[in-house]
């Protein structure tokens, strides 16, 4: 017992010790606004990473506070989460980050007049009637656009160096859920490729999850199996990447650039960098202006990025084919989801409703194609592109677990 | 000189000499527990200390406000969260005391309450819209209590009949109800596998205070459990059964059937911890509702020795540790899994310091010095 209590001691006299010598390590900013971050899972998915760097650019250019939970589950989680930032942080301006994360942020907001709470990739906020609810999203889909001209011109170059026939230009692309944002997402990429390569086709497999490495991973072998030559991927992991790598099948990334990981195969990535939203709502705040309901980044506002093109493996010439694409989207010379490039079941379309306004039964409710163009992100910052078009071919859905 | 040799050898003793005991006095056994509790908080600290940077005072202070919100805003929001954690998680202790006073060791209270909260939300969904919230809030009671009661009893009945092994039976029960969760949100999740939240058929918000009916709920249960252990006739049925089943029976103890009722109590009380989940706070249901309290509740149970005040005790310092430690591992944007670390090894301490209790260590050396 002697002993025993001896080291006790000895355990509370160094912690006295370590407690005299700590540091303090204050993260003050200019001014007293405290922004609070909710993430989905952490620094590992490049989903969340791509928000975290956003977070941190946009707070330390504007000098304010602020703090990053991360790991936090579609659920009341998202609602305890909040009410923690506001209680316990003292946050004034609430974000989060994944599309289940909305009813949960909305319930947060009905209680918390005088916080402002923003999400991203959500759809209600221009039906809620709360003031201080806010959506955000980007037309990711132009970049989507922009990555499917660089996988279509290093199709024309596997063409022209005779490894793969016209009609074999298939690409594979890995997608985590059979829903709009997905669809919309794997659409303009083959629009993008097609616009480039005629022949193209493309095969879609899903996970049923936004993150799960070793799902995505057996998806990209699946899709290489069946005869595909390049692959691209929506969902969060290296898992596709890192097949492509090991099968040395060209790939096209999202949320960053994986060249560090993927040297060899490697070409370009599209991404949304919310560091312009950011930086937009913690203006509004301190302006104490209102937010855009539903808010949605383009390639002027700098929300729609591409990585710098990896010309070790890329088409010759994709840098400046990529510039001139990217200034007619600009321009409105280009529109993605123009009718004219697409048909569905053998026919061109000229009017769609889309599911705009959420209900329980999916009711579609919008006219969304005017003057020959289905237009994205007009009616709500979320997608709704949810048509599947010709030259796709689902090779399973997944609607959830 | 060969055979002396031989003789040493032959007789060495081992370095270590571990004997079983019985003779430690109650308060001394405590004394471990307190120990083990403190080292490893300490040691803990310690730790956060070293990868955080702050000092230790610092991070206590982050431990308080987080889990007391801070004072000069003069809100109870944070603390009345905190006792609704402590609520969930010792009725989930609460729920298996009984079980293991038997000896019946039910590891499925994270299905049992899983089960009981998928009751109530089918309730909440089919039939939300067609009667008075009162009368619907009764029908979503029983059913949670019921659904869970038949995911306790199921085990029950093939331990009672067959002798089946029930740590495993109860385990497997778990996965299975995870699953038909997962199936459940499947159907109703429409896409984005999440169940969106409903507004009927769920728990009356008190003085503004959402969570003060689940904390009342649970207090009184505990005080319920306490007097139905202690003083009740089936209480003593279940300590003699937890004795030894020979003696039970020799007394004219119906075995089987005091097996099959405590599972039905065990049961149906994880079922209330569902409901209250489900009902009273979440609104909505997923696979990760009850979120593995359903084992933590294993620990508070048994550290508190099966009475239910300990338990209290318990739970307040895990959650307190819990809720803080996060916190910490925030401010400093550690990983999130940090305080799942410092619970872990917590847990550790306080199961490792129980073989100490039961059992003495004398090394070598110091068995000569008592010669």
């Amino acid at each position: 017992m002697k002993k025993f209590l001896a080291l006790l001691l000895v355990a509370v006299m160094m912690l006295t010790m370590l407690a005299a010598c700590g540091k303090k390590d204050e993260k003050k900013g200019d001014s007293d606004l405290k922004v609070g971050f909710i993430f989905l899972h952490d620094e590992n998915s490049t989903y969340d990473k791509n928000f975290m760097d956003a977070a941190k650019a946009a707070c330390e250019e504007m000098g304010v506070e602020y703090v990053q939970k991360t790991q936090i589950t579609e659920s009341n989680d998202c609602y305890d989460a909040a009410v923690e930032l506001i209680e316990s942080d003292g946050c004034d301006l609430i974000f989060a980050d994944s599309f289940g994360h909305e009813s949960f942020l909305m319930k947060a907001a009905k209680e918390y007049e005088d916080v402002e709470f923003c999400h991203a990739t959500g759809t209600q906020a221009h039906t809620a009637g709360l003031d201080n609810f806010h959506n955000a999203f980007a037309s990711i889909y132009e970049g989507r656009y922009l990555a499917g001209v660089a996988a279509g011109m290093k199709l024309n170059e596997m063409i022209e160096n005779e490894e793969i026939k016209p009609e074999e230009a298939k690409m594979g692309y890995v997608g985590a859920f059979t829903f709009a944002e997905v669809i919309s997402g794997y659409t303009s990429f083959y629009l993008g490729a097609k616009s480039v390569c005629e022949s193209v086709t493309m095969d879609v497999k899903f996970t049923g999850s936004w993150y799960d490495e070793t799902k995505e991973k057996e998806a990209a072998n699946a899709l290489i199996e069946g005869g595909c030559v390049l692959i691209s991927q929506h969902a969060d992991s290296m898992g596709a990447p890192t097949a492509c790598e090991n099968a040395g099948v060209p790939n096209v990334s999202y949320n960053g650039s994986t060249v560090k990981a993927c040297p060899e195969t490697f070409i370009v990535s599209s991404r949304i960098d919310w560091t312009p939203y950011f930086k937009y709502i913690i203006k509004c705040v301190l302006d104490d202006k209102a937010i855009d309901t539903d808010w949605t980044g383009t390639l002027e506002t700098g929300s729609v990025a591409l990585t710098d093109v990896n010309t070790d493996v890329a088409a010759e010439g994709t840098v400046e084919k990529l510039e001139e694409v990217k200034a007619d989207l600009m321009a409105g010379k280009i529109n993605v989801f123009d009718t004219a490039n697409f048909t569905v079941g053998g026919e061109t379309l000229d009017s769609y409703m889309a599911d705009v306004d959420t209900d329980a039964d999916f009711e579609k409710d919008t006219e969304v194609i005017e003057d020959g163009v289905f237009y994205e992100s007009k009616h709500r910052s979320g997608p709704y592109f949810d048509l599947e078009i010709d030259g796709i071919t689902l090779l399973d859905r997944n609607y959830g677990e | 000189m060969a055979d002396v040799k031989a003789v040493h050898k032959h007789n060495r003793e081992p370095f270590v000499h571990i004997n079983k005991r019985d003779d430690m006095s109650w308060w001394k056994a405590w004394l471990v527990r307190i120990a083990a509790i403190i080292i490893s908080i300490l040691l803990m600290s310690l730790f956060a200390v070293m990868l955080t940077g702050n000092s230790i005072s610092e991070i206590f202070e982050t431990m308080f406000t987080a889990v007391f919100g801070r004072i000069e805003t003069g809100s109870y929001k944070m603390l009345y969260k905190y006792l609704q954690e402590i609520a969930i998680l010792l009725c989930l202790a609460l729920a298996l005391t009984p079980a293991f006073k038997m000896k019946f060791w039910n590891c499925g209270a994270e299905g049992q309450a899983l089960i009981g909260g998928l009751g109530a939300m089918i309730c909440m969904i089919e039939i939300g819209d067609k009667l008075p919230n009162g009368v619907l809030l009764l029908i979503v009671a029983v059913v949670s209590m019921i659904s869970g009661a038949i995911w306790g009893v199921i085990p029950a009945i093939f331990k009672a009949f067959f002798n089946t092994n029930e740590t495993l039976f109860t385990l497997m029960m778990n996965y299975i109800a995870t699953q038909i969760i997962a199936y459940y949100v499947y159907i109703k999740g429409g896409g984005s596998n999440v169940i969106q939240p409903v507004d009927t058929g769920i728990i009356p918000i008190v003085s503004e205070n959402k969570y003060l009916i689940n904390i009342i709920v649970v207090a009184v249960i505990t005080v319920v459990l306490y007097i139905y252990l202690k003083y009740s006739k089936q209480g003593y049925e279940i300590s003699v059964v937890g004795e030894s089943q020979n003696t039970a029976r020799y007394i004219g103890i119906n075995v089987k059937k005091v097996i099959i009722r405590t599972m039905c109590v065990s049961g149906a009380l994880c079922g209330v911890a569902g409901m209250l989940l489900v009902s009273g706070t979440d609104h909505s249901i997923r696979t990760g509702t009850v979120g593995g309290q359903g084992f933590t509740a294993i620990m508070i149970s048994w550290l508190g020795q099966f009475n239910p005040f300990i338990m209290v005790v318990m739970t307040a310092l895990f959650k307190f540790l819990e809720i803080g430690m996060s916190k910490v591992a925030e401010n400093a944007q550690l990983n999130a899994s940090f305080s799942e670390i410092v619970l872990g090894v917590v847990i550790l301490f306080v199961v490792g310091c129980e073989f100490f209790i039961r059992y003495s260590v004398k090394f070598r050396n110091a068995k000569k010095e008592d010669k």
